[in-house]
């Protein structure tokens, strides 16, 4: 029996059938529904034009207002959720949402086109935050292009927005009216959407998924759908059977323990966020860069992995603390070191059947130092032209451990082998860093591409080393301060 | 009695018309309108090789792929295969042979996107690759171009070079840009009975797409009505590009009998649509001791892609800013377009301007750094004169420099001189991080350089009812014009500006316009609109003259109403009451812009009634060890003469700065070595996000400022010139990288932070080697 997929439009119950399981949210906003004011801009989650806001139950009797790019997001995943558009803010009255107010009275629109994102954006920012900071706004707006403005309206908007004052909004006086209704839409066992000969699976525990999995040890596994919805986007290309990780209650578990701190695979990188920042202030930093809101309310810690891509932002540093990853498949979990996951080009180890469960990453040992930094041509949402992870354990005066890892320099993010051992046992000084630096000439061949040309790679890594020691053994600042 | 102000006259920053209508999203663009029963959606399939002929293209697997109405290639266009703007023999699909990746072969017109899409696979194309072109040096190796050279000159440059003090010869390379405006290019062509067709376009330019379709078409251009509400975004890139979409559109729907959209991807539209022209500038420079320019021999190299489009204009337009804000005594410009197998690059804001003017703020750089003077001295010794040193390398004397108080009043306002204190302090303590300073002005010309496009036309409709609809030849693509010139109608017929409707702009309603670009559009159209209020206005007055019997010097407008003698009546009613008199409510009004004139076999002439000037001061922080670098403040001061809408205008020199910024920053085309563009798509190609606006950013429109020629309201043009503001970034960091490297240093176009380190290192490492050979 299959199931539709049922959500709330605002305030008005869908139950969609005959929809392609790799509809986009988008697309169906502005085929079936006809609503016209969100925009594809890019059709790849880079530009904002079309954000919308999805409500869950925040786990307090409250909801959680996410903003999240339309242009790539699946309907099904729609399902128990609420979808607030542009078109739901203004009041029946005619009287604007007061995030619409500031943008009007902030001439903060020009040619509009990317407005109806932006005004999605903010107000995900301030059901979430009522009186941002002018640091925290600019992190807000990361996933939202406006080629007109040059954004100094945008941002006054989102002062007056706090200046305003207003408390609450109608979607406040409804909060719980929509949360029992949302609560009323929850399943017991996942969505099953079949259409078309297609099926999209929405296990809602691990051991409903390992089944899933052993009897279609082929389907093809979707998590956070943020690199995902462009290979329907821009690769066109089809999927017979979908298995959605995001609804897997233990895949969005994160946990600590003394020793370790367990990520689920399906925790998004918003929810990892807090507790990396907490024991890696670095590591934070760089989650902040990691794309934008809107792309990390949807990415997870285990798409990222799995994904295997060597550039992207996660494995690098996880890499150099010496994360384990987990994998589950029908021969039940086993682990291994994170960089030994990683084959070749988006080559893993996972087997037929198999997932990633969770990571496991080690928390700071004492006399650990630790960085990661992200180079790229824009400063904020951007794919790194190289990252660099490193993690240097240094007891009396000498370097007892040393992991260094680098994403955008190989076919995988990999460690930089040569460069470590370049270290090991020698003091943490200058004349051991020019050495490691040297090695780490040795360790890589980079490409030329769009982003960067081999040379920059090169250089750069091998000043990030040098920086990475600046860091750590003065006070002057050896970078540029990001917020 | 104190008369009541009108809401939304001249001079007010009352909001853009259509702000709430952005918010709620209830603005409709052209993807957005209802689409008629029927209507068919397109797909363009693009050539995969950079030069190669057309041996055979099968499209019979297109055909039988389900949901297909109508397939075309270059065989089936009715008309004539060609939208060249100026030169002919510009096809909107590939005859014979193909000369980029991503230029249109074939076009299909299916049920959906979807079905179109995955039809136009199936064509088989059979190429028989040629040897492309792709580097503006092969282009000049080969003397390929697609126009022909220009140039101006002025003295004997090649004499003064000889007899300068001091001479360095050098080159600059400039990267191109694309708009990246948020809207792709789209159009909807709904077939008309007669055979006539009705195109919605995303426009800057809809006498062009009218008069394109009726080419490709093979019709009279009055069987084609090309209309636009608003574009998300146009910079330029729509003004000939979206000939080439509306054409195909209109081709498939006359070929399949239905209405047909045609809505480009991102990634189609960057791979198919042209761009701000990459330039190569190789200059030979004399100046004496102090700094002061004597010669200059300049060719500034375009790279046009595979048709001319409007790049004859564009570089003629880099020539004329080759001089930017510098008295150059004797001096030689020559400018090339060179064809090459990649996009056919186009108008972007500043139509080669930009270029031209980063080359001699590059030539002047250098020329400061050669003789060890701060660069904004060296900028100031060679500004033009007032009333001597005043006449431009195309013989225009140049009668409204205002840049000396400009220049007094921004280097006082941003702290100039104490703050390049600071920055050598700091630049002195060994940091890895260095900051950078400069401070740039910027002239540019307005007019269309080509003399004929300086007309426009308005059509003003009053009902009854005294409400009032406004139509004119210039398009909204958010710049805001429409609400300035209901402005400039509300304030002669002094009602308030929601009295007065803003309709989309049609070739039918207001013929043969010029496209809204060269930051024209208020001043044509404002110009056109008042003609055609002070026409109805001069009947009302008759009329009212007559009807309550005082001479026609006793009627006035003011605040909603009409005064005549001691009656006072309101707008409205003086409407109704003409109206019943049978006084005609309507009129036409049409606008030439006098004075100017341009002789390209000279070069000399008035190309521009006038200038409009800005400066700016960027500084700038620079990473050392990875060529990251953040804009930490940046003062902009602008002269708008007296603006028409202060908001509209300071979001223009706002949003100019900034897109400027991105082009010299961190905005980089990239095509691999099969001419293949790699960076197509917003995860590539990046533009400014709300983080890279300057931490501290001050904007100012100059108070003082006024038009000494006779302009709507004594305005300035404001679309265009703040883009050219963003120069002082680029120079703030070319300022750090010379403090790093320990000397000079040479910086290209963008500056990404690769081109920082990689031009750190470089300087260096050149600094080092001559020392080596020094001892």
């Amino acid at each position: 029996m299959a199931d539709a997929v049922r959500f709330l439009l605002n305030d008005e119950e869908r139950a969609v059938e005959g929809f392609d399981p790799t509809t986009t949210v988008l697309e169906y906003l502005r085929g079936a529904e006809r609503l016209y004011g969100t925009k594809e801009g890019c059709a790849e989650g880079d530009c904002g034009a079309c954000t919308v806001v999805i409500t869950e139950p925040d786990g307090d009797g409250g909801l959680r207002y996410e903003a999240v790019n339309s242009c790539i997001r699946f309907l099904p995943t729609l399902d128990g959720r609420q979808l607030i558009t542009v078109e739901d803010l203004k009041a029946a009255d005619g009287t604007l949402h007061p995030v619409q107010q500031a943008m009007v009275e902030a001439h903060a629109s020009q040619c509009g086109f990317c407005t109806p994102g932006f005004v999605m954006s903010m107000f995900a920012l301030w059901h979430a935050n009522k009186s941002p900071s002018r640091e925290e706004t600019l992190q807000a707006l990361a996933g939202n292009l406006c080629r007109c403005t040059g954004y100094r309206p945008i941002l006054d908007a989102c002062q007056r927005m706090v200046a305003a004052g207003e408390a609450t909004d109608s979607f406040d006086d409804r909060a719980q009216e929509t949360a029992e209704r949302l609560a009323s839409l929850r399943r017991l066992v996942g969505l099953r959407y079949v259409t078309g000969g297609k099926e999209f699976l929405a296990p809602r525990t691990l051991a409903e998924l390992t089944e899933i999995m052993a009897r279609h040890p082929t389907a093809q596994v979707l998590a956070g759908g943020t690199d995902f919805g462009l290979w329907v986007t821009k690769q066109h290309r089809e999927f017979e059977r979908l298995v959605w990780l995001g609804e897997v209650a233990e895949l969005r578990r994160l946990a600590a323990s003394d020793t370790h701190l367990e990520i689920g695979a399906g925790v998004t990188w918003t929810n990892a966020l807090p507790a990396l920042e907490r024991h890696w202030p670095s590591f934070g930093e760089l989650v902040r860069r990691f794309a934008s809101p809107p792309i990390r309310n949807s990415a997870t810690i285990g798409g990222n992995i799995a994904n295997a891509s060597p550039i992207g932002d996660g494995p690098p540093p996880l890499i150099a603390l010496g994360a384990t990853v987990v994998l589950a498949g029908p021969g039940g979990e086993r682990d291994l070191p994170l960089e030994d996951f990683f084959h070749d080009y988006r080559r893993t180890d996972l087997k037929a059947g198999e997932i990633v469960v969770r990571l496991r990453v080690p928390l700071p040992a004492p006399g650990l130092e630790f960085a990661c930094y992200k180079l790229s041509k824009r400063l904020d949402q951007d794919i790194s032209a190289a990252c660099a992870a490193f993690a240097v354990r240094v007891q009396g005066g000498l370097v007892v451990e040393a992991r260094f890892a680098f994403g955008g320099m190989a076919a995988t993010p990999k460690r930089a082998r040569l460069a470590e051992a370049a270290l090991a046992g020698r003091p943490w000084t200058q004349g051991s860093v020019e050495a490691a630096v040297a090695a780490l000439a040795r360790d890589f061949t980079p490409l030329d591409d769009m982003r960067a040309s081999a040379r920059y790679r090169m250089a750069s890594a091998q000043n990030l080393l040098r920086r990475f020691y600046l860091e750590t053994s003065g006070t002057a600042p050896a970078r540029i301060a990001y917020g | 009695m104190a008369e009541m102000r009108i809401r939304g006259g001249v001079a007010e920053g009352v909001a853009h018309d259509s702000a709430r209508k952005h918010v709620t999203g209830e603005a409709i663009y052209t993807d957005d309108i209802a689409e008629p029963p029927g209507t068919l959606h397109a797909y363009v399939l693009m050539s995969t090789q950079a030069h190669a002929r057309l041996v055979s293209i099968d499209v019979s697997g297109v055909v039988a792929m389900p949901g297909v109405a109508a397939v075309i290639t270059a065989a089936d266009i009715p008309g004539r295969n060609d939208v060249g703007p100026i030169f002919p023999n510009e096809p909107v699909l590939a005859a014979g042979i193909v000369e980029y990746i991503g230029q249109p072969v074939l076009a299909v017109a299916a049920t959906s996107i979807k079905a179109a899409r995955a039809a136009a696979q199936r064509a088989r194309i059979d190429y028989a690759p040629l040897p492309p072109v792709l580097a503006i040096e092969e282009a000049l190796a080969a003397q390929s171009f697609v126009a022909p050279p220009h140039e101006m000159k002025r003295g004997d440059a090649g004499r003064a070079l000889g007899r300068a003090p001091r001479r360095f010869k050098g080159s600059l390379r400039i990267g191109g840009q694309d708009h990246f405006y948020l809207e792709g290019q789209a159009a909807l062509a709904i077939p008309q009975e007669d055979g006539d067709m009705l195109v919605h376009s995303s426009t800057q330019h809809p006498s062009e797409v009218q008069k394109m379709t009726a080419r490709l078409l093979g019709l009279p251009i009055h069987a084609v009505t090309c209309e636009v509400r608003r574009m998300g975004g146009g910079f330029g890139g729509k003004e000939t590009q979206p000939a080439i979409i509306a054409g195909i559109a209109a081709v498939l729907a006359w070929k399949a009998k239905r209405p047909v959209k045609l809505r480009l991807d991102r990634d189609d539209d960057m791979l198919m649509t042209g761009k701000r022209h990459d330039f190569l500038a190789r200059y030979d420079v004399g100046h004496d001791d102090e700094g002061r320019i004597l010669a200059m021999d300049l060719v500034l190299a375009a790279r046009a892609g595979h048709t001319a489009d409007l790049s004859s204009s564009i570089v003629d337009r880099a020539l004329f800013h080759a001089d930017n804000c510098y008295f150059i005594p004797d001096v030689r410009l020559i400018g090339y377009c060179c064809k090459t197998n990649t996009q056919s690059n186009t108008a972007f804001r500043g139509f080669g301007g930009p270029q031209g003017m980063l080359a001699i703020e590059h030539v002047i750089d250098c020329i400061a750094r050669r003789v060890g003077k701060d660069p904004l001295e060296v900028r100031k010794l060679n500004y033009y004169g007032t009333t001597t040193r005043n006449v431009t390398p195309y013989h225009q004397a140049i009668e409204d420099n205002n840049l000396a108080e400009l220049t007094a009043a921004l280097e006082a306002s941003s702290a100039y001189v104490a703050r390049r204190r600071e920055i050598e302090q700091w630049n002195g303590t060994g940091s890895v991080l260095k900051k950078g300073l400069a401070f740039t002005p910027l002239k540019f010309g307005i007019s269309f350089t080509n003399t004929f496009l300086n007309q426009a036309g308005a059509l003003i409709h009053v009902y009854s009812d005294g409400s009032v609809a406004l139509n004119h030849g210039g398009t909204e693509m958010g710049q805001g014009l429409y609400i300035k010139i209901a402005q400039i109608v509300a304030e002669e017929f002094q009602i308030d500006v929601e009295r007065v409707k803003i309709t989309a702009t049609t070739t039918a309603k207001v013929p043969n316009t010029s496209a809204t670009a060269a930051s024209s559009g208020t001043d044509l159209n404002g110009m056109a609109a008042q003609a055609a209020a002070r026409e109805i206005k001069t009947r009302l007055i008759a009329f009212a003259a007559r009807h309550f019997q005082v001479p026609t010097g006793a009627v006035r407008f003011a605040g909603n109403r009409v005064i005549a003698g001691e009656t006072d009546v309101s707008f409205a009613e003086l409407v109704g009451l003409a109206y019943k008199a049978r006084v005609s409510l309507s009129s036409t009004g049409f606008y030439r812009t006098p004075l100017v004139h341009y002789d390209r076999a000279t070069a000399s002439g008035r190309p521009f009634l006038y200038f409009a000037y800005g400066v700016a001061v960027a500084e700038v922080i620079v990473d050392t060890l990875t060529g990251e670098y953040k804009v930490t403040r940046a003062d902009l001061l602008h002269d708008v003469g007296r603006s028409i809408n202060p908001a509209i205008d300071l979001g223009q020199i706002e949003g100019g700065f900034i897109q400027g910024m991105g082009w010299l920053t961190t905005e980089e085309l990239w095509w691999d070595k099969q001419g293949a563009l790699k960076t197509h798509a917003p995860s590539t190609y990046k533009i400014p996000v709300a983080r890279d606006l300057p931490a501290d950013f001050r904007v100012k429109i100059w108070e003082r400022g006024e038009n000494p020629a006779e302009t709507i309201h004594r305005s300035k043009a404001v679309g265009e010139p703040p883009l050219m503001l963003a120069n002082a970034v680029f120079f703030a960091l070319k300022d750090a990288v010379c403090a790093a490297s320990g000397g000079d240093a040479h910086l290209d176009a963008p500056a990404t932070p690769e081109r920082v380190l990689l031009a750190i290192m470089d300087a260096k490492a050149s600094a080092q080697k001559l020392a080596a050979s020094a001892e």
